[in-house]
């Protein structure tokens, strides 16, 4: 079914939750600096990625998310001190949270971004869109 | 005239049921307040008793049990056409609860582990599925279809209000009871709908007397495995508690008994989903800042899906477990 979907045009939908310090000043940056992104991305700005709760995560798959990227500061760097130390931590309990739901969880990934990297920012959103394109769609039994 | 009151399980324990007994003296209350029109558990009514009745002529249903088979589908659908209120009572109506664990997995797969590969089937019995209609000389005989999903009942219909538990404390249900029979009575006001009844507003946290201190954990621990320290916060000893994702109302029941809290009161208010909720409370206290390391720590916890959607999966946000992709492909 996947195979059909994608010669239909299907485009997946991601859905990006960017740091406000470093990840989201990251993606103004490969704008400003004309650098090709995925144009899958749908980015949701937030203070910190700590700020991302699991449900967030989970409602966006729901919604119709076929990725999820989560966007931090790198470790070390956080506004917050701390934030991003919850956020790995996090991810990593999703990611197997996720394998457990039967959901891929490739479908999740979480990058460590700062302000100056859009260089980054433009190849890794280029990257993820790639392989969840490889992934297919994401589709939910009732 | 009283007025008019309907209990039924669909796809229960029956425990709420005895929790409903467990009131005490107070069911005498019940019994003179209002007038039973269906109960089966309790007493002998059919079916058909229901079907008589005019729409709204039941005042209050207690419903228990989750969505389960046609048989459940039905009953929910004939009571709420025929109840003023609707009340979602106890965690298997109101989440899934301990049925809806069936999610895992799909009716092929339940159908497979029952009637092929269980051990203790007779030879003769093994690949005999249930059917849903049979052909017998006296006639044809009809038994109810079995969802691939176990729902909880407000995913089929409108629910009024909720009561939590697995079962609802009984110091809760009478609450419950004396608020019902004052609000008949004195013409008070309902309370708004969706209202979760018979529970705080907190989380079970709040209710536990335990010593709390920083959390750092480096393993998780079963309860077999260790024996808790009963004035310390249990997670802060490794155990699983999902005190930090639930509702208060019980009094921390199972803390007292020094096990962790199981979760049946469902996440606590302004929560959408309970396991998400556990993820995010755990992460915060897993001593650890190496990705391998902390895969490694939550790797103790034995089926962390298990545990945390113990009694919430049919009403998490993904309401059960996908098929993997693999499979599929």
């Amino acid at each position: 079914m996947s195979e059909e979907k994608k010669q239909n045009g299907w485009n997946p939908k991601i859905a990006a939750f960017l740091c406000n310090w470093c990840t989201y000043t990251g993606a103004d940056l490969a704008g400003v600096s004309r650098l090709k992104s995925s144009p899958c991305v749908r980015i949701i700005r937030v203070m910190c990625s700590g700020r991302v709760d699991p449900s967030f995560i989970l409602k966006a798959f729901k919604k119709g998310a076929d990725g999820i990227f989560i966007g931090g500061c790198h470790i070390g760097d956080c506004h917050y001190s701390e934030g991003n130390y919850k956020t790995l931590r996090r991810i990593e309990f999703l990611k197997i949270f996720l394998e457990d739901f039967g959901i891929d969880p490739k479908r999740l990934r979480l990058e460590w971004i700062s302000a100056s990297e859009g260089d980054k920012y433009a190849a890794t959103t280029l990257d993820f869109e790639k392989q969840i394109r490889e992934l297919g769609p994401l589709t939910f039994m009732n | 005239m009283k007025p008019k009151l309907a209990l039924y399980w669909a796809s229960s324990c029956g425990g709420c049921e005895i929790a409903v007994v467990d009131i005490e003296a107070k069911i005498l209350d019940v019994a003179d307040f209002f007038d039973i029109v269906f109960w089966p558990c309790i007493m002998d009514f059919k079916y058909k008793d229901v079907e008589a009745m005019p729409d709204g002529d039941i005042t209050l249903t207690l419903f228990n049990g989750a969505i389960r088979t046609s048989e459940n589908e039905y009953l929910a659908k004939l009571l709420r056409a025929k109840s003023k209120v609707m009340v979602a009572f106890g965690s298997c109506a109101y989440e899934g609860c301990i049925p809806a664990l069936a999610n895992f997995y799909d009716k092929k797969k339940i159908f497979e582990c029952n009637y092929i590969n269980s051990p203790s089937l007779q030879e003769s019995s093994k690949n005999v599925f249930p059917q849903t209609h049979t052909q017998m000389p006296e006639g044809e005989i009809e038994i109810p279809e079995f969802w691939n999903t176990v729902k909880s009942l407000d995913q089929v219909v409108d629910v009024d209000y909720y009561v939590p538990g697995c079962p609802p404390q009984s110091t809760q249900i009478i609450a419950v009871v004396e608020a019902v029979i004052d609000i008949l009575k004195n013409g008070k006001p309902l309370p708004p709908k969706g209202t979760i009844l018979g529970a705080g507003e907190k989380t079970i946290c709040e209710e536990c007397t335990r010593e709390r201190k920083e959390k750092k954990i480096k393993k998780f621990y079963r309860p077999q495995e260790i024996i808790p320290n009963p004035d310390e916060c249990l997670l802060d000893q490794g155990i699983v508690c999902m005190g930090p994702a639930t509702r208060s109302g019980c009094d921390a029941l199972c803390i007292k008994a020094n096990m962790g809290c199981r979760g049946c009161y469902g996440p606590p208010p302004n929560v959408l989903d309970q396991g998400a909720k556990m993820v995010s409370a755990l992460s915060s206290v897993i001593d650890s800042t190496d990705p391998k390391e902390v895969r490694d720590i939550i790797k103790t916890i034995a089926d962390p899906l298990g545990t945390f959607y113990r009694f919430s999966m049919a009403h998490s946000i993904f309401h059960r477990v996908q098929k993997m992709e693999e499979e599929e492909k």
